[in-house]
């Protein structure tokens, strides 16, 4: 582990100048496929290692064991003859040759081919013509390609996160790719800023902030900053979940005393009450067909998970062990539920199959907070404290990929992951 | 603690608009231009000092552009009424006796003055969900406005918000940190 560890830390090291965040691999899949990612040939032209970015990203998911490889001369590209015994005899079970070339008219060419080494079959490949920027997506998208051919899940290497950084007083927004490269600030602020959740287009953030003294509710449009309140009533304005389809937001309100949940519109229009109770109604989370919504609710003494339908109507509690559950996600799928639980003062990342109501806890650690899917189900996102210092960390649902990914010198922490763009 | 950071700006800001050119605002530069100030006329010999007679004295102001001269009943230390937070006791959400005399004072002065706007804001300790540590908070200053309105506040005076576990006044991870930050504060139109 500790030699994969410092040979990822190798392979990423080129990169990770620019990367504020740097990630950490802590613990991987059980049954890893080993796989050769040969150097790009021509790739040095593009002054950004795509084969490194790839093997990287791969290494990353827990799910794949990139093999190390002697200098190979020549360097193959997708266009050579595979010697398929050869890469079994490296004990390679795939992989992935590739080029790299300057275009005459200033762009770039990539192409890569993957092949099934076992099989001795050609899986096929693109070719991507690209501006010089762009090097980074289109690795990370050749790591999406080969990641769904070998485990038939979407990648999610494209995809991006966006979290809180607190550095004295000062708070940022900021977004970054799922690698933690990329890394830009969309809103700093002296107040502080929690709650960030996508738009289901990846265009827009809402969120809460405290800049006006009080929590309230923005949506912000990513590219060119535009922020519009989407809810600012008297009271507290906190906690906004998008529905799938983006039309409309759950929001916790104490307009009308205590703290219960409605539906607005993102402009702020078209206010619906949802709950009535006298408890703390919170965290609303809406499941992936748009009908149900998971939320957090004190109303039967103890903080704990509900469900209710959002057209309104009876809700069904879902947890009942334990005497704190909080902050509920459901998976993609629909079939997993991420929450914070609390044994013995110790606030943990869990999941429970909501078929099943089989709950699982997944960390050992003391203070986890914000759970949120991959879009591919495959990971959850989560802020933690480790020595003193928030730390943004990734599990697999079985619990046994882990990452950490901490910022130097600065907090981070509420996390969410952006859905899929391409 | 905001109050006074308040009344200290207001008061610089009252002193900076006495003066009239901008190098003067450094205190340095006063400072060093007094002795020679002092120093350059020169007095006649003969003239003999005389006693400053009734009338002739001149009155030099420094609280011109001060707000009123009495000092607000909510920023007099002396005064209940500076007193703005209500502790309380983990996962407990009622004002406790002890600090009823404060919110009854609150609630008369409000009463007395029909124009002015409290922001009630409530908080959390760092443990659990943010977004639930809101809904704490918000229980807690809702506690204190409900109270303040018994006591005969107009609603319309009174808003309650919560500021969740987001803004600690201690930062400690251990159960006196906790307290403090189990709290409600009041604060004046002006104050936020």
């Amino acid at each position: 582990m500790r030699r994969l560890a410092a040979a990822l830390a190798l392979a990423v090291a080129p990169f990770l100048a620019s990367a504020q965040l740097a990630i950490e691999i802590t613990g991987a899949g059980a049954q890893r496929i080993p796989i050769a990612v040969a150097p790009f040939a021509g790739e040095a032209a593009l002054g950004v290692g795509v084969s490194a970015i790839v093997r990287a990203d791969l290494e990353r998911s827990g799910l794949f064991r990139v093999l190390q490889l002697p200098p190979l001369a020549p360097v193959p590209s997708e266009a050579s003859p595979v010697n398929y015994a050869e890469w079994r005899s490296r004990l390679a079970d795939a992989l992935v040759v590739g080029s790299a070339a300057l275009r005459a008219d200033g762009r770039y060419e990539v192409r890569f081919k993957l092949h099934d080494v076992v099989k001795g079959a050609d899986l096929s490949g693109v070719a991507y013509t690209l501006a010089r920027e762009q090097v980074r997506a289109t690795a990370h998208r050749i790591a999406d390609y080969v990641y769904e051919k070998l485990t038939g899940t979407r990648g999610v290497f494209s995809t991006r996160i966006a979290y809180v950084v607190k550095r004295a007083e000062r708070y940022e927004l900021r977004i970054a790719d799922a690698d933690g490269a990329g890394e830009e600030t969309a809103l700093a602020s002296l107040e502080p800023i929690i709650s960030p959740a996508w738009s289901p287009d990846g265009r827009r953030l809402a969120y809460v902030s405290f800049e006006n003294k009080k929590p309230v509710i923005y949506v912000h449009s990513l590219a060119d900053g535009r922020r519009q309140v989407a809810a600012n009533f008297r009271g507290s304005n906190s906690a906004p979940a998008w529905s799938p389809d983006g039309t409309r937001l759950a929001v916790a309100l104490s307009r009308d005393g205590g703290t219960q949940l409605y539906l607005i519109n993102p402009d702020g229009s078209g206010l619906r009450r949802l709950t009535h109770s006298n408890a703390v109604d919170t965290e609303p989370a809406f499941a992936p067909d748009g009908q149900t919504i998971y939320f957090t609710s004190d109303r039967g003494g103890s903080p704990q998970i509900y469900r209710m339908p959002v057209a309104g109507g009876e809700a069904q509690r879902v947890t009942f062990e334990g005497a704190y559950n909080v902050s509920p996600r459901v998976s993609p799928d629909g079939r997993q539920l991420a929450f914070v639980t609390r044994t013995n003062g110790r606030f943990q990342l869990a999941v429970m199959d909501l078929a099943t109501r089989q709950m699982q806890v997944l960390t050992d650690s003391e203070r986890d907070e914000s759970p949120s899917f991959a879009p591919n189900g495959r990971m959850i996102l989560f802020a933690t404290v480790i020595g003193g210092r928030g730390v943004l960390a990734a599990v697999s649902a079985d619990g046994r990929v882990r990452q950490r990914l901490s910022v130097a010198a600065g907090d981070v922490r509420e996390p969410a992951w952006g859905p899929f763009t391409n | 603690m905001r109050v006074f950071v308040l009344a200290a700006a207001a008061l610089a800001a009252a002193l900076a608009g006495c003066r009239s050119t901008p190098e003067e605002q450094s205190p340095a530069a006063v400072e060093e231009r007094q002795p020679a100030a002092v120093a350059a006329p020169t007095p006649a010999p003969a003239a003999k000092p005389q006693p400053v007679k009734p009338g002739e004295i001149a009155r030099v102001d420094l609280t011109a552009g001060k707000p009123a001269a009495a000092p607000s009943p909510l920023k007099d230390p002396a005064n209940i009424l500076s007193r703005r937070s209500i502790y309380f006791d983990y996962d407990r959400y009622e004002v406790k006796e002890e600090y009823r005399p404060i919110v009854e004072a609150h609630a008369k002065y409000l009463r007395e003055n029909p124009e002015a706007k409290v922001l009630i804001q409530g908080n959390a300790d760092e443990r659990g969900s943010r977004e639930y540590n809101i809904g704490l908070g918000q229980r807690r200053s809702d506690a204190v406005k409900r109270m303040l309105i018994l006591l005969g506040a107009r609603e319309a005076q009174i808003e309650s918000v919560s500021l969740g576990e987001e803004k600690p006044v201690c930062t400690e991870s251990n159960e006196a940190c906790w307290a403090k930050n189990r709290r409600g504060d009041i604060l004046y139109q002006g104050e936020y």
